[in-house]
């Protein structure tokens, strides 16, 4: 096992070190000038700019540039927001949270939902129940999730008024951030009222960003538990005469089971691509809210900080959902 | 590509036009056995024909403003105009012809977008797996790469280096679901390649040129052809994605992202032109998802029946 982890990690070497090339290539492919991006709308004189030039160290070759910059990011440096002069980590960090607990939400929405619907659909194939939670599930699998988060603020939030269009919890409250996790949060904080309004605003852009997946799962769950269900064991387990619900939930589900997480940890990247969307919906502060508006602001330090930590997450949840599997599946870890 | 067990050994499978006629036979059959394929087929066939005759149906030109008519509700509702059946936008565009026009655009980005990404990728994976050693490990390496950031991330920096506009928003998608191509053919050119009939052909004296596309390439084509039926539907909605973010098309084109964007503020307003818009985006992505999961039950043997 750990020779295959290191294994693994000596592969991801090289993905990683692209990452960062393309990161560091971004600013540099973008249309414009970084330093006159940085002056804003007051410009600057020419002595200024050759000033700035050699601060930034724009004047010097681009691979030491590079490695400079490389150096930085070992160190944690990111590098310093245009827009609002902190450092880029700092600000990541803030909003992590944010996007951690819409996303875990949606993840359990989905999952709560998804492997049920596909349980069932199973046991029942072909009948009417499986045809119509399938096709469901193809709808939610087709769906623009924009078009269906604007459709659900105006259902809920406008024409019954249940639910606020914005924000993670009512101006009201205010409360010092222990976890950064809003609901554990409003609950610590001990006020009237306070998680209730953190769950309203939470429960719209949970739905939204765990439909995708939800339809996922539930294709997946599906096709794994047909599966399941024709092998030896379970036929045994049904000859022994135990009950339907003891064999597809004790013995067959358990199986069914592997490939699902597999692909709910494989989902993180689909989620993050979601809660770009979700985010700037509902106003939710979160990072996909936030690279969208740093890029329009073209704040080139936080889009290519962001990028990189991003992707650094993707990948690291990706490596971790390979052990897993490969802890659980050893025939894996010798290819 | 379960029959032309005997036209692989010539190289050229299906050459002869009864074989061909044979191969599409069995194809159809295993395809209409999918009824929601068939309808979504059919649908994707209308689609493609409102879009030609897009003039033609189109009550009224998608950009020609009636300013007597701002924010009017569908012909059903109270305060509703039989003349704007769907309703018109806050400066009185009709919402119908807008939406027709628009079918263009979806088709033409998903056209546009799975050439583009499958040809770019089917000819590297060919290269990466007919010849594997370091050229392979470059570009899975490098296919890596793009694939660890989250694609509609990826497509917004990429359009934001471009400039905003549809052009650059398809080739920002091309680029991001490229990757997907390259590792199926490089997959099935793998498994492909150490088959007897690719010897055989070797043998014979086939240049690798040949070999690859003309004995191998046409046996990994089932895979690649559900992926491009993925790949339009995915396209469909990143394009409108990125016109919702304002990064692709470009308002007043009659996009149904771009539609979607403007009609934003008048949501608690006018649900008419929000709503509209995203069924069409979504009612055609489904068919094309559903045309998607037939070809798949056709062209893939493995999964045949499952």
């Amino acid at each position: 096992m750990l020779g295959y982890l290191a294994r693994r990690i000596a592969l991801l070497v090289p993905t990683v070190i692209g990452i960062t090339i393309a990161a560091f290539a971004f600013i540099r492919l973008l249309p414009g000038d970084p330093i006159l991006a940085l002056a804003g709308q007051h410009g600057v004189t020419a002595e200024r700019y050759e000033i700035l030039k050699e601060q930034f160290g724009f004047n010097r070759p681009i691979w030491e540039q590079y490695f400079d910059y490389l150096q930085n990011v070992l160190h944690g440096d990111f590098g310093i927001s245009l827009s609002s002069k902190r450092p880029v980590l700092e600000e990541f960090l803030t909003r992590f949270p944010a996007t951690l607990e819409l996303s875990l939400c949606a993840i359990i929405f989905a999952v709560a939902l998804g492997i049920p619907a596909g349980v069932f659909a199973a046991t029942q194939r072909g009948k009417f129940g499986d045809q119509a939670l399938m096709g469901t599930a193809l709808v939610g699998y087709s769906m623009p999730i924009f078009w269906w988060g604007l459709l659900l603020i105006m259902f809920f939030s406008g024409f019954l008024g249940w639910t606020p269009v914005s924000g993670r919890i009512s101006l009201m409250y205010y409360f010092p951030s222990v976890t950064g996790f809003m609901l554990i949060d409003s609950l610590l904080s001990g006020q009237k009222g306070a998680f209730a309004s953190a769950a309203s605003h939470l429960v719209l852009p949970a739905i939204v960003l765990g439909t995708i997946p939800l339809a996922v799962i539930a294709r997946q769950t599906r096709s794994a538990m047909l599966e399941v269900l024709g092998e030896d064991y379970v036929r045994t387990a049904r000859a022994k005469g135990l009950s339907p619900f003891a064999v597809i939930g004790i013995h067959a589900l358990r199986n069914a089971l592997i490939p699902v997480i597999t692909v709910i940890g494989l989902m993180v990247g689909t989620l993050l691509a979601g809660a770009i969307l979700t985010e700037t919906i509902f106003s939710w502060p979160g990072i996909g809210k936030w690279m969208v508006d740093s890029i329009f602001r073209r704040d080139y330090p936080v889009v290519q900080g962001g990028l990189m930590l991003i992707a650094m997450i993707v990948m690291l949840v990706n490596l971790i959902v390979d052990m897993l599997y490969g802890l659980i599946n050893p025939r894996i870890r010798r290819q | 590509m379960s029959q032309p067990a005997n036209a692989k050994i010539a190289g050229k499978p299906g050459s002869e036009p009864s074989a061909r006629r044979r191969v599409f036979a069995e194809f159809w059959f295993y395809f209409s056995e999918n009824r929601g394929a068939v309808i979504g087929f059919w649908f994707f066939v209308a689609l493609v024909a409102i879009a030609i005759l897009a003039p033609v149906l189109a009550p009224y030109a998608p950009n020609q403003q009636y300013r007597d008519a701002l924010l009017s509700p569908p012909a059903w509702q109270e305060g509703g105009r039989w003349e704007f059946l769907l309703g018109t936008d806050a400066v009185g565009r009709d919402l119908l012809s807008r939406l027709i026009y628009g079918s263009r655009f979806s088709l033409f980005i998903g056209c546009v977008v799975v050439s583009l990404a499958m040809t770019g990728g089917v000819i590297i994976g060919l290269i990466a797996g007919y010849f594997r050693g370091w050229i392979d490990i470059v570009i899975m390496r490098i296919m890596d790469i793009i694939l660890a950031f989250p694609s509609l991330l990826l497509a917004l920096v990429l359009v934001a280096i471009l400039g905003p506009g549809l052009l650059n928003a398809m080739i920002a998608i091309a680029i991001v679901l490229q990757p997907h191509f390259v590792r199926l053919t490089r997959a099935s050119v793998m498994s492909e390649s150490t088959r007897e009939y690719v010897t055989s052909a070797r043998v014979a004296g086939a240049s690798p040129f040949y070999l690859m596309t003309r004995t191998i390439l046409p046996n990994c084509l089932g895979p690649v052809i559900v992926q491009a039926t993925l790949s339009f539907s995915n396209a469909i909605l990143d394009a409108a994605a990125l016109g919702f973010l304002g990064m692709g098309a470009q308002p007043p084109t009659p996009e149904w992202g771009t539609m979607l964007a403007e009609a934003r503020e008048f949501i608690l307003r006018a649900w008419w032109v929000v709503t509209f818009p995203g069924i069409a985006i979504l009612v055609t992505v489904l068919a094309i998802n559903l045309m998607g999961d037939g070809l798949r039950d056709a062209l893939d043997p493995k999964l045949k029946r499952s």
